[in-house]
């Protein structure tokens, strides 16, 4: 018998969250994503996990990554403006390849902006909100279905690659409230552990291979962990060529695993000649139009992308040289992510639906655009 | 256990400058420690950015070595996620109390079981030379060119403040005594706090014009005092108090709800 | 007359401030022609650790017994 329950996506994010073996949450209070937090309080003591509510957001993201440091699975939620505040210690966590995940609840920005209102607008930052070439996968539900999904998946992707994870998603998929099924087929990932000896372990010694064994503080491996660049041994180093090899690894973690990461759904895209590519919400509104555009015969398809980052720049260049097709880019921000396909396939005529006053994009609103492209 | 053998003897000698006193509250800090006769497999030290914040590099335990002035949330985080571990944070004045100050203040309040020594060399000394939050007024720096118009925090009662129920200061001049307050820090149950008068020569002592090291120690000698000299900075341990440590409550709390879930 | 103690230097770790020489009540030590601090009168050494607790290298030890060479 399945775990069917009707609840909302901030409330899916914290069940997948505690089915992947999450034991440890740190946060601060922000809308749209304080739901979060509150389920944590109520459900992680209950699991044997430790919940702390931080003094800020720069404190939330530092004490997730000392718990994942110590060997807990290890989350915090927040926003736009909490996630800017994130970005420095999410650096520090993709460059000491400490597993996190970190939940971005989106709302318009920027600066205050409207907090209860959906937004798409920070696309970009979820990928270079932290300077320097820095891994970081970034996932985006758009449904609470998903959202229990790849909470999940999150964990596993951040456990399985050492990186910090991001899991974005807007206001409406947050709040709304939909049926869920609280069971998955995915297996739980755990981070390696050392096979080595105590007396030979370097931490980042990682052979042929990309990913690091990193002991839990306190298992017995002693070894230092800094943001400093660093070698095998985790210390400081100035040698160039360390330097360099370091930064190469770090994210040929995510570029030579891009076919693992990458996750999408596709509809009907082999005879298409409109195809509708979207994330998180607006994904919802597309999938009606395209399904009864079909029913009426004519040849529209769906792209929903799950993985925004690494970019799933492949996936876009194969179908449109396939397809040829046009693309409809419904979003909720001035162009973002139009912007990054029209990188993919430069050629393609990409008709953009951006809307920013707060409210959904509705399906009336793409059925016209894709009068206007027909 | 002897304190030297603490050392990762591969990564000696230290960065810090000749005469810098940061290598006398690193040793202060051992010999208390070594008391302690933990397992060093258990202990871990964590550190921020700055002269002082490389001091964990140096140590053969758990050591990490975080972002300026966020050590004290890593380590948070350390010791919540596994309670057994005994947890030090080795931090600068900058570090501590000026980007790290939010922390510092709620982590007193929290009474976490983390002690935190803070090296204070009154300036930023990786930078090289500018004023920090501890910088006396009208002292020199090099963003203070013409004397440090601010005033500065007295990091004893701004611990005191935020609820710390350790609290002390000690000085590099007197490294006995500041080995016992480190003692006593380590075995306090709850945040303890330990301020340690350190000198720079490099670049607080050279822009203040306070002579070579060994003048800088006398000059600790004749300005510091356990017994409230006029004028002098007071030495000593200033609060010591019995409150239920953070980690202990939560998990006590956890227990009886978890029992009282379960008898429903 | 033989010191009951031994003083041991590593000039590796030692920088040469002179905190330990401007400490030692016996003037046991001294700063060399390197800058780097020698037991120029070993003998005298009483064991009372001065040195060994100021200095910031970790680059003195004082041990007892042991013939005090040079």
């Amino acid at each position: 018998m399945g775990n069917k329950r009707l609840i909302q996506g901030n409330e899916a994010c914290v069940e997948g969250a505690l089915k992947a073996g999450a034991r440890f949450f740190a946060g601060y209070p922000i809308t749209p994503s304080t739901e979060i937090a509150e389920l944590m309080a109520e459900k992680l003591p209950l699991a044997g996990g430790v919940f702390m509510q931080m003094e800020d957001e720069i404190a939330s993201i530092a004490t997730i990554i000392g718990a994942s440091i110590a060997g807990a699975k290890a989350m915090t939620a927040t926003s736009g403006p909490g996630f800017s505040l994130m970005q420095e210690n999410l650096g520090f966590a993709a460059m000491t390849e400490v597993p996190v995940v970190v939940v971005n609840v989106t709302r318009g920005g920027p600066s205050t902006g409207t907090p209860t209102k959906a937004s798409q607008g920070d696309l970009m930052q979820a990928r270079w909100g932290c300077h320097g070439d820095h891994p970081v996968i970034v996932l985006a539900p758009s449904s609470v279905q998903e959202v229990y999904d790849l909470t999940i998946t999150a964990f596993n992707m951040a456990e399985k690659y050492m990186v910090p994870v991001v899991l974005l998603y807007d206001e409406v998929v947050g709040h709304l409230r939909e049926g869920v099924e609280l069971t998955s087929s995915q297996e739980i990932i755990h981070r390696e552990m050392p096979t080595v000896s105590p007396a030979e372990y370097l931490p980042y010694a990682t052979g042929d291979g990309l990913i690091p064994k990193l002991a839990p503080f306190g298992s017995g491996y002693r070894y230092h962990m800094s943001g400093l660049s660093h070698d095998e041994t985790g210390f400081p180093t100035s040698n160039p060529g360390t330097i360099e090899n370091l930064l190469v690894r770090l994210n040929d973690k995510i570029a030579k695993n891009r076919k693992d990461i990458i996750k999408y759904k596709t509809y009907d895209l082999d005879d298409a000649q409109v195809i509708f590519l979207a994330y998180g919400s607006p994904v919802r509104s597309a999938l009606q139009v395209q399904k009864e555009a079909r029913a009426r015969g004519e040849k529209v398809g769906l792209i929903q992308l799950q993985t925004l980052w690494p970019f799933p720049h492949e996936l876009l260049t194969d179908v449109f040289a396939k397809t040829k097709a046009n693309f409809i880019i419904p979003e909720l921000s001035l162009g973002q992510l139009a912007d990054e396909v029209s990188k993919s396939v430069p050629q393609a005529k990409i008709t953009r639906v951006n809307r920013n006053d707060g409210a959904l994009i509705s399906p009336a609103q793409l059925e016209q655009a894709l009068k206007g492209v027909l | 256990m002897n304190y030297k053998e603490m050392l990762r003897q591969n990564k000696m000698p230290h960065i810090w400058c000749p005469g810098c006193g940061h290598g006398m509250v690193l040793s202060a800090f051992l010999r208390a420690l070594a008391q302690k006769e933990l397992d060093p497999n258990n202990v871990a030290v964590i550190s921020g950015i700055g002269c002082s914040s490389r001091a964990s590099g140096y140590l053969d335990f758990n050591t990490l070595h975080t972002t300026h002035g966020r050590a004290i949330p890593f380590a948070t985080g350390i010791k919540m996620a596994k309670p057994g571990l005994k947890v030090i944070v080795l931090t600068g004045d900058g570090d501590s109390t000026a980007i790290g100050g939010n922390h510092l203040i709620h982590a007193a309040r929290r009474n976490i079981d983390l002690t935190v020594i803070v090296f204070n060399n009154n300036i930023y000394g990786m930078t090289s030379g500018q004023y920090s939050p501890l910088t006396p007024h009208m002292k020199y720096a090099t963003t203070a060119p013409y004397g440090n118009f601010d005033y500065p925090f007295d990091l004893v009662n701004l611990a005191k403040g935020a609820g710390a129920t350790f609290v002390a200061r000690g000085a590099t001049a007197h490294p006995r005594h500041l080995e016992k307050l480190i003692s006593q820090g380590l075995d306090h149950k709850g945040f303890s706090l330990i301020e340690v008068v350190t000198q720079c020569p490099t670049y607080f002592g050279r822009k203040n014009k306070m002579g070579s090291p060994v003048d800088m120690l006398q000059w600790q000698r004749e300005n510091t005092s356990t017994s409230g000299k006029e004028g002098a900075i007071p030495l000593g341990v200033f609060v010591q108090e019995e409150r239920p440590e953070y980690g202990d409550n939560y998990f006590q709390l956890v227990k009886t709800v978890a029992e009282g879930k379960s008898g429903e | 007359m033989v010191s009951k103690f031994q003083v041991s230097i590593l000039p590796k770790y030692c920088k040469g401030c002179g905190i330990c020489v401007s400490v030692c009540p016996k003037k046991v030590l001294a700063s060399g022609k390197d800058g780097k601090v020698q037991a120029v009168h070993p003998d005298l050494c009483i064991g009372c650790l001065n040195c060994e607790y100021h200095c910031p290298d970790f680059a003195i030890t004082v041990a007892e017994g042991g013939k005090n060479g040079k």
